[in-house]
Protein backbone atom coordinates (compact mmCIF):
# COMPACT_ATOMS: atom_id res chain seq x y z
CA UNK A 1 0.00 0.00 0.00
CA UNK A 2 1.98 3.29 -1.26
CA UNK A 3 -0.08 4.94 1.98
CA UNK A 4 2.07 2.90 3.98
CA UNK A 5 5.16 2.19 1.57
CA UNK A 6 5.96 5.68 0.56
CA UNK A 7 7.21 6.92 4.25
CA UNK A 8 9.85 9.26 2.93
CA UNK A 9 7.05 11.62 1.12
CA UNK A 10 5.11 12.10 4.22
CA UNK A 11 7.05 15.55 5.45
CA UNK A 12 6.79 16.45 1.89
CA UNK A 13 2.81 16.05 1.50
CA UNK A 14 2.12 17.56 5.09
CA UNK A 15 4.49 20.54 3.82
CA UNK A 16 2.63 21.22 0.57
CA UNK A 17 -0.61 20.57 2.73
CA UNK A 18 0.20 23.48 4.92
CA UNK A 19 1.11 25.38 2.02
CA UNK A 20 -1.93 25.12 0.12
CA UNK A 21 -4.08 24.67 3.07
CA UNK A 22 -2.83 27.68 4.58
CA UNK A 23 -2.82 30.20 1.49
CA UNK A 24 -6.37 28.68 1.24
CA UNK A 25 -7.30 29.83 4.69
CA UNK A 26 -5.90 33.06 4.05
CA UNK A 27 -7.72 34.21 1.03
CA UNK A 28 -10.88 32.45 1.85
CA UNK A 29 -10.73 34.08 5.53
CA UNK A 30 -9.33 37.86 4.10
CA UNK A 31 -11.58 37.78 0.55
CA UNK A 32 -14.15 35.68 -0.53
CA UNK A 33 -16.29 35.06 3.33
CA UNK A 34 -16.20 38.77 4.13
CA UNK A 35 -17.47 39.29 0.31
CA UNK A 36 -19.56 36.65 0.40
CA UNK A 37 -21.21 37.64 4.05
CA UNK A 38 -21.63 41.30 2.58
CA UNK A 39 -23.50 40.31 -0.16
CA UNK A 40 -26.12 38.29 2.01
CA UNK A 41 -26.24 40.70 4.19
CA UNK A 42 -26.99 43.63 1.86
CA UNK A 43 -28.98 41.16 0.07
CA UNK A 44 -31.29 40.60 3.52
CA UNK A 45 -30.98 44.48 4.35
CA UNK A 46 -32.77 44.87 0.91
CA UNK A 47 -35.64 42.57 1.66
CA UNK A 48 -36.07 43.49 5.00
CA UNK A 49 -35.91 47.35 3.62
CA UNK A 50 -38.71 46.21 0.85
CA UNK A 51 -40.48 44.11 2.97
CA UNK A 52 -40.76 47.55 5.68
CA UNK A 53 -41.65 50.21 2.39
CA UNK A 54 -44.26 47.21 1.29
CA UNK A 55 -45.92 47.70 5.08
CA UNK A 56 -45.82 51.33 4.66
CA UNK A 57 -47.46 51.14 1.37
CA UNK A 58 -49.90 49.25 2.63
CA UNK A 59 -51.01 51.39 5.45
CA UNK A 60 -50.76 54.14 3.00
CA UNK A 61 -53.36 52.31 0.53
CA UNK A 62 -55.58 51.77 3.81
CA UNK A 63 -55.48 55.47 4.89
CA UNK A 64 -56.51 56.28 1.50
CA UNK A 65 -59.31 53.54 1.25
CA UNK A 66 -60.42 55.22 4.55
CA UNK A 67 -60.89 58.55 3.80
CA UNK A 68 -62.47 57.39 0.21
CA UNK A 69 -65.22 55.71 2.32
CA UNK A 70 -65.22 58.75 4.63
CA UNK A 71 -65.52 60.96 1.43
CA UNK A 72 -68.93 58.91 0.14
CA UNK A 73 -70.26 58.61 3.51
CA UNK A 74 -70.31 61.62 4.07
CA UNK A 75 -71.47 62.69 0.14
CA UNK A 76 -73.74 60.36 0.69
CA UNK A 77 -75.19 61.99 4.30
CA UNK A 78 -74.72 65.50 1.96
CA UNK A 79 -77.03 64.00 -0.76
CA UNK A 80 -79.34 62.68 1.49
CA UNK A 81 -79.66 66.16 3.61
CA UNK A 82 -79.92 67.95 0.44
CA UNK A 83 -82.62 65.11 -0.42
CA UNK A 84 -84.95 65.91 2.25
CA UNK A 85 -84.71 70.10 2.33
CA UNK A 86 -85.69 69.54 -1.11
CA UNK A 87 -88.94 67.78 0.05
CA UNK A 88 -89.34 70.16 3.04
CA UNK A 89 -89.12 73.19 0.60
CA UNK A 90 -91.57 71.15 -1.84
CA UNK A 91 -94.09 70.29 0.47
CA UNK A 92 -94.05 74.07 2.12
CA UNK A 93 -94.32 75.43 -1.08
CA UNK A 94 -97.25 73.52 -2.19
CA UNK A 95 -99.48 73.70 0.51
CA UNK A 96 -98.90 77.55 0.28
CA UNK A 97 -99.76 77.42 -3.36
CA UNK A 98 -102.82 74.91 -2.26
CA UNK A 99 -103.38 78.03 0.22
CA UNK A 100 -103.61 80.98 -2.05
CA UNK A 101 -105.51 79.24 -4.95
CA UNK A 102 -107.81 78.32 -2.23
CA UNK A 103 -108.46 82.17 -1.13
CA UNK A 104 -108.52 82.79 -4.91
CA UNK A 105 -110.99 80.61 -5.54
CA UNK A 106 -113.14 81.39 -2.74
CA UNK A 107 -112.95 85.28 -3.28
CA UNK A 108 -114.09 84.27 -7.02
CA UNK A 109 -116.56 82.71 -5.55
CA UNK A 110 -118.41 84.93 -3.68
CA UNK A 111 -117.18 87.89 -6.50
CA UNK A 112 -119.29 85.57 -8.43
CA UNK A 113 -122.50 84.98 -6.28
CA UNK A 114 -122.41 88.67 -5.81
CA UNK A 115 -122.84 88.96 -9.38
CA UNK A 116 -125.65 86.63 -9.81
CA UNK A 117 -127.27 87.91 -7.11
CA UNK A 118 -127.21 91.46 -9.01
CA UNK A 119 -128.08 89.88 -12.29
CA UNK A 120 -131.42 88.34 -10.43
CA UNK A 121 -132.30 91.68 -8.69
CA UNK A 122 -131.55 93.70 -12.05
CA UNK A 123 -133.90 90.95 -13.92
CA UNK A 124 -136.54 91.42 -11.55
CA UNK A 125 -136.71 95.41 -11.67
CA UNK A 126 -136.73 94.53 -15.26
CA UNK A 127 -139.60 91.97 -15.48
CA UNK A 128 -141.63 94.28 -13.27
CA UNK A 129 -141.30 97.55 -15.47
CA UNK A 130 -142.42 95.33 -18.21
CA UNK A 131 -144.94 93.51 -16.29
CA UNK A 132 -146.23 96.82 -15.61
CA UNK A 133 -146.95 97.76 -19.23
CA UNK A 134 -147.93 94.43 -20.46
CA UNK A 135 -150.23 94.33 -17.49
CA UNK A 136 -151.78 98.37 -18.78
CA UNK A 137 -151.37 96.83 -22.11
CA UNK A 138 -153.76 93.57 -21.92
CA UNK A 139 -156.01 95.55 -19.47
CA UNK A 140 -157.18 97.81 -22.10
CA UNK A 141 -157.43 95.57 -24.79
CA UNK A 142 -159.11 92.71 -23.69
CA UNK A 143 -161.59 95.12 -20.92
CA UNK A 144 -160.94 98.33 -22.17
CA UNK A 145 -159.94 99.95 -19.30
CA UNK A 146 -156.86 102.46 -18.90
CA UNK A 147 -155.11 101.56 -15.69
CA UNK A 148 -153.29 103.95 -13.62
CA UNK A 149 -149.57 103.33 -14.34
CA UNK A 150 -149.16 103.31 -10.73
CA UNK A 151 -151.82 100.76 -10.01
CA UNK A 152 -150.48 98.53 -12.12
CA UNK A 153 -147.25 98.74 -10.60
CA UNK A 154 -148.37 97.91 -7.12
CA UNK A 155 -150.67 95.23 -8.67
CA UNK A 156 -147.78 93.65 -10.15
CA UNK A 157 -145.66 94.01 -6.97
CA UNK A 158 -148.54 92.62 -5.19
CA UNK A 159 -148.56 89.33 -7.48
CA UNK A 160 -144.51 88.82 -7.83
CA UNK A 161 -144.41 88.91 -4.10
CA UNK A 162 -147.64 86.35 -3.76
CA UNK A 163 -145.41 84.64 -6.46
CA UNK A 164 -142.00 84.52 -4.88
CA UNK B 1 1.93 -5.72 0.80
CA UNK B 2 4.62 -5.64 -1.31
CA UNK B 3 2.91 -5.05 -4.63
CA UNK B 4 5.66 -2.96 -6.31
CA UNK B 5 6.86 -4.16 -10.04
CA UNK B 6 2.79 -5.61 -10.41
CA UNK B 7 1.21 -3.79 -13.14
CA UNK B 8 -2.31 -2.47 -13.29
CA UNK B 9 -2.68 -3.17 -8.80
CA UNK B 10 -5.66 -1.31 -7.73
CA UNK B 11 -3.50 0.36 -5.39
CA UNK B 12 -1.24 1.94 -7.93
CA UNK B 13 -3.23 5.14 -8.28
CA UNK B 14 -2.23 5.87 -4.75
CA UNK B 15 1.03 5.95 -5.59
CA UNK B 16 2.75 9.38 -5.01
CA UNK B 17 4.99 10.20 -8.29
CA UNK B 18 7.25 13.15 -7.87
CA UNK B 19 7.08 15.82 -10.57
CA UNK B 20 9.68 18.39 -9.78
CA UNK B 21 12.28 16.91 -6.80
CA UNK B 22 12.76 19.71 -3.89
CA UNK B 23 15.29 18.56 -1.22
CA UNK B 24 15.98 21.39 1.45
CA UNK B 25 18.30 20.13 4.10
CA UNK B 26 17.98 17.00 3.15
CA UNK B 27 14.01 16.74 3.55
CA UNK B 28 12.08 15.69 0.17
CA UNK B 29 9.66 17.80 -0.17
CA UNK B 30 9.89 17.57 -4.18
CA UNK B 31 6.43 18.63 -5.78
CA UNK B 32 4.44 15.79 -6.56
CA UNK B 33 1.40 15.00 -7.99
CA UNK B 34 -0.28 14.79 -4.67
CA UNK B 35 0.92 18.30 -4.55
CA UNK B 36 -0.44 18.95 -7.78
CA UNK B 37 -3.99 18.32 -6.61
CA UNK B 38 -3.64 20.40 -3.40
CA UNK B 39 -2.97 23.21 -5.95
CA UNK B 40 -6.03 22.48 -8.09
CA UNK B 41 -7.87 21.72 -5.62
CA UNK B 42 -7.01 25.33 -3.72
CA UNK B 43 -7.06 26.85 -7.41
CA UNK B 44 -10.91 25.76 -8.12
CA UNK B 45 -11.90 26.73 -4.42
CA UNK B 46 -10.26 29.99 -5.33
CA UNK B 47 -12.11 30.32 -8.62
CA UNK B 48 -15.56 29.74 -7.61
CA UNK B 49 -15.63 31.77 -3.96
CA UNK B 50 -13.69 35.10 -5.78
CA UNK B 51 -14.71 34.92 -9.16
CA UNK B 52 -18.15 33.69 -9.08
CA UNK B 53 -18.99 35.95 -6.75
CA UNK B 54 -17.35 39.30 -7.99
CA UNK B 55 -20.05 40.72 -9.53
CA UNK B 56 -21.53 40.81 -6.15
CA UNK B 57 -24.81 40.91 -7.55
CA UNK B 58 -28.13 41.13 -5.77
CA UNK B 59 -29.61 38.78 -7.70
CA UNK B 60 -27.03 35.93 -7.63
CA UNK B 61 -25.67 34.28 -10.85
CA UNK B 62 -25.63 30.56 -11.28
CA UNK B 63 -21.66 30.20 -9.75
CA UNK B 64 -22.63 33.26 -7.22
CA UNK B 65 -25.43 30.73 -6.14
CA UNK B 66 -23.22 27.85 -5.63
CA UNK B 67 -20.20 29.82 -3.53
CA UNK B 68 -23.64 30.97 -1.55
CA UNK B 69 -25.00 27.91 -0.95
CA UNK B 70 -21.36 26.61 0.31
CA UNK B 71 -21.11 29.31 2.31
CA UNK B 72 -24.51 28.84 4.01
CA UNK B 73 -24.20 25.44 4.04
CA UNK B 74 -21.07 25.62 6.42
CA UNK B 75 -22.27 28.85 8.27
CA UNK B 76 -25.31 26.76 9.12
CA UNK B 77 -23.87 23.93 10.43
CA UNK B 78 -21.80 25.32 12.74
CA UNK B 79 -24.74 27.31 14.37
CA UNK B 80 -26.60 23.97 14.60
CA UNK B 81 -23.71 22.65 16.33
CA UNK B 82 -21.65 25.01 17.94
CA UNK B 83 -24.04 28.19 18.33
CA UNK B 84 -23.34 31.72 17.80
CA UNK B 85 -19.82 31.23 19.56
CA UNK B 86 -18.76 29.19 16.74
CA UNK B 87 -18.82 32.26 14.10
CA UNK B 88 -15.34 32.69 15.05
CA UNK B 89 -14.29 29.41 13.72
CA UNK B 90 -16.04 29.83 10.24
CA UNK B 91 -13.39 30.54 8.28
CA UNK B 92 -11.27 27.67 9.22
CA UNK B 93 -13.79 25.06 9.31
CA UNK B 94 -14.89 26.33 6.47
CA UNK B 95 -11.87 26.06 4.95
CA UNK B 96 -11.50 22.47 5.84
CA UNK B 97 -15.20 22.11 4.40
CA UNK B 98 -13.82 22.65 0.76
CA UNK B 99 -10.43 21.68 0.89
CA UNK B 100 -11.95 18.17 1.70
CA UNK B 101 -14.67 17.91 -0.47
CA UNK B 102 -12.90 19.21 -3.47
CA UNK B 103 -10.03 17.05 -2.42
CA UNK B 104 -12.21 14.06 -2.41
CA UNK B 105 -14.53 14.98 -6.02
CA UNK B 106 -11.40 16.09 -8.04
CA UNK B 107 -9.88 12.29 -6.89
CA UNK B 108 -12.98 11.18 -8.46
CA UNK B 109 -12.18 11.99 -11.80
CA UNK B 110 -9.96 9.21 -14.23
CA UNK B 111 -6.69 10.33 -14.15
CA UNK B 112 -6.56 12.00 -11.45
CA UNK B 113 -5.01 11.89 -7.83
CA UNK B 114 -6.93 11.58 -4.05
CA UNK B 115 -4.53 13.59 -1.32
CA UNK B 116 -7.00 12.47 0.97
CA UNK B 117 -6.76 8.72 0.39
CA UNK B 118 -3.43 9.73 1.71
CA UNK B 119 -2.92 9.15 5.57
CA UNK B 120 -0.27 11.69 5.89
CA UNK B 121 -2.68 14.59 5.01
CA UNK B 122 -5.56 13.25 7.09
CA UNK B 123 -3.40 12.63 9.80
CA UNK B 124 -1.99 16.08 9.91
CA UNK B 125 -5.65 17.84 8.91
CA UNK B 126 -7.08 15.59 12.53
CA UNK B 127 -3.82 16.92 14.44
CA UNK B 128 -4.41 20.51 13.51
CA UNK B 129 -7.79 19.81 14.31
CA UNK B 130 -7.35 17.78 18.04
CA UNK B 131 -4.14 20.18 18.69
CA UNK B 132 -6.83 23.22 18.09
CA UNK B 133 -9.60 22.03 19.97
CA UNK B 134 -7.04 20.82 23.14
CA UNK B 135 -5.54 24.49 22.74
CA UNK B 136 -8.65 26.23 22.88
CA UNK B 137 -10.65 24.08 25.26
CA UNK B 138 -7.35 25.00 27.86
CA UNK B 139 -7.62 29.12 27.12
CA UNK B 140 -11.37 28.97 27.97
CA UNK B 141 -11.38 26.65 30.58
CA UNK B 142 -7.97 26.41 31.88
CA UNK B 143 -7.61 23.44 34.49
CA UNK B 144 -11.38 22.48 34.24
CA UNK B 145 -10.97 21.87 30.89
CA UNK B 146 -10.26 18.07 32.40
CA UNK B 147 -13.87 17.95 34.45
CA UNK B 148 -14.77 17.07 30.19
CA UNK B 149 -12.88 13.44 30.98
CA UNK B 150 -15.68 13.12 34.08
CA UNK B 151 -18.87 11.83 31.95
CA UNK B 152 -21.91 14.32 34.12
CA UNK B 153 -23.84 11.71 36.26
CA UNK B 154 -22.07 9.41 37.02
CA UNK B 155 -20.98 7.93 40.68
CA UNK B 156 -17.70 8.80 42.06
CA UNK B 157 -17.11 5.14 42.54
CA UNK B 158 -17.14 4.66 38.67
CA UNK B 159 -14.64 6.99 38.28
CA UNK B 160 -11.75 4.80 38.26
CA UNK B 161 -12.95 3.16 35.29
CA UNK B 162 -15.10 6.15 33.43
CA UNK B 163 -12.08 8.30 33.66
CA UNK B 164 -9.34 5.81 31.61
CA UNK B 165 -12.58 5.12 29.06
CA UNK B 166 -13.13 8.79 28.34
CA UNK B 167 -9.17 10.01 28.23
CA UNK B 168 -8.74 6.88 25.90
CA UNK B 169 -11.85 8.24 23.98
CA UNK B 170 -10.68 11.58 23.44
CA UNK B 171 -7.03 10.57 22.68
CA UNK B 172 -8.47 8.44 19.70
CA UNK B 173 -10.56 11.05 18.28
CA UNK B 174 -7.67 12.33 15.56
CA UNK B 175 -6.73 9.02 14.86
CA UNK B 176 -10.85 7.99 13.68
CA UNK B 177 -10.93 11.35 12.31
CA UNK B 178 -7.86 10.31 9.95
CA UNK B 179 -8.72 7.27 9.31
CA UNK B 180 -12.39 7.42 8.66
CA UNK B 181 -11.69 9.68 5.84
CA UNK B 182 -8.41 8.10 4.29
CA UNK B 183 -10.16 4.33 4.60
CA UNK B 184 -13.57 5.61 3.07
CA UNK B 185 -11.14 6.95 -0.28
CA UNK B 186 -8.62 4.03 0.00
CA UNK B 187 -11.61 1.29 -0.10
CA UNK B 188 -14.01 3.59 -2.60
CA UNK B 189 -11.00 4.12 -5.07
CA UNK B 190 -9.97 0.79 -4.62
CA UNK B 191 -13.08 -1.00 -5.16
CA UNK B 192 -13.55 0.96 -8.53
CA UNK B 193 -10.26 0.21 -9.99
CA UNK B 194 -10.46 -3.46 -9.12
CA UNK B 195 -14.21 -3.86 -10.72
CA UNK B 196 -12.99 -1.78 -13.30
CA UNK B 197 -10.70 -4.10 -14.08
CA UNK B 198 -13.34 -6.98 -14.73
CA UNK B 199 -14.89 -5.25 -17.53
CA UNK B 200 -12.01 -6.32 -19.85
CA UNK B 201 -11.47 -9.73 -18.41
CA UNK B 202 -15.06 -10.54 -18.87
CA UNK B 203 -15.38 -9.56 -22.61
CA UNK B 204 -19.19 -9.19 -23.44
CA UNK B 205 -19.81 -10.15 -20.03
CA UNK B 206 -17.79 -6.80 -18.91
CA UNK B 207 -21.35 -5.20 -19.29
CA UNK B 208 -22.11 -6.02 -16.12
CA UNK B 209 -18.97 -4.58 -13.77
CA UNK B 210 -19.39 -1.88 -15.95
CA UNK B 211 -22.58 -1.29 -14.81
CA UNK B 212 -21.76 -1.89 -11.39
CA UNK B 213 -18.55 0.73 -11.80
CA UNK B 214 -21.54 2.96 -12.66
CA UNK B 215 -23.64 2.73 -9.78
CA UNK B 216 -20.42 3.01 -7.58
CA UNK B 217 -19.39 5.98 -8.72
CA UNK B 218 -22.12 7.37 -8.00
CA UNK B 219 -22.47 6.51 -4.75
CA UNK B 220 -18.51 7.22 -4.22
CA UNK B 221 -19.82 10.74 -5.53
CA UNK B 222 -21.90 10.31 -1.96
CA UNK B 223 -19.15 9.76 0.03
CA UNK B 224 -16.89 12.00 -1.47
CA UNK B 225 -19.34 14.78 -0.05
CA UNK B 226 -20.49 12.62 3.03
CA UNK B 227 -16.81 12.20 4.41
CA UNK B 228 -16.31 15.87 3.80
CA UNK B 229 -19.54 16.55 5.37
CA UNK B 230 -18.45 13.89 8.35
CA UNK B 231 -15.03 15.59 9.03
CA UNK B 232 -16.28 19.30 9.20
CA UNK B 233 -19.09 18.27 11.69
CA UNK B 234 -17.20 16.23 13.81
CA UNK B 235 -14.77 18.88 13.81
CA UNK B 236 -17.67 21.66 15.06
CA UNK B 237 -18.71 18.99 17.44
CA UNK B 238 -15.28 18.77 19.10
CA UNK B 239 -15.01 22.91 19.18
CA UNK B 240 -18.41 22.58 20.94
CA UNK B 241 -16.98 20.19 23.32
CA UNK B 242 -14.37 22.67 24.12
CA UNK B 243 -16.86 25.06 24.47
CA UNK B 244 -19.17 24.59 26.36
CA UNK B 245 -17.94 20.92 28.26
CA UNK B 246 -20.19 18.60 27.96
Amino acid sequence: MPQLEQIHTFVGQIFWLVITFGFLYLILWKAALPRVSSILLERQERIDEDIRRAGEFKQEAEKAVAAYEKLVADARSNAQALIREANEIQAHNAASQQEALTEKIKSDLEIAEKRIQNARAEAINNIQSVSVEVAQAAASRLIGIEIAPEEAKAAVTLAIQAKN
Amino acid sequence: MAIEGEKHSPLEQFEIKELIPINIGGTDISFTNSALMMVVTVALICLLMLVGTRRRAMIPGRWQVVAEMCYQFVANLIRDTVGNEGRKYFPFIFTLFMFILFGNMLGMLPYSFTFTSHIAVTFAMAMVVFTGVTLLGLAKHGIHFFSLFVPPGVPIWMWPLMIPIEIISYLSRPISLAMRLFANMLAGHTLLKVFAGFVPLLGAAGILPLAFVGALTALELLIAFLQAYVFTILTCLYINDALHLH
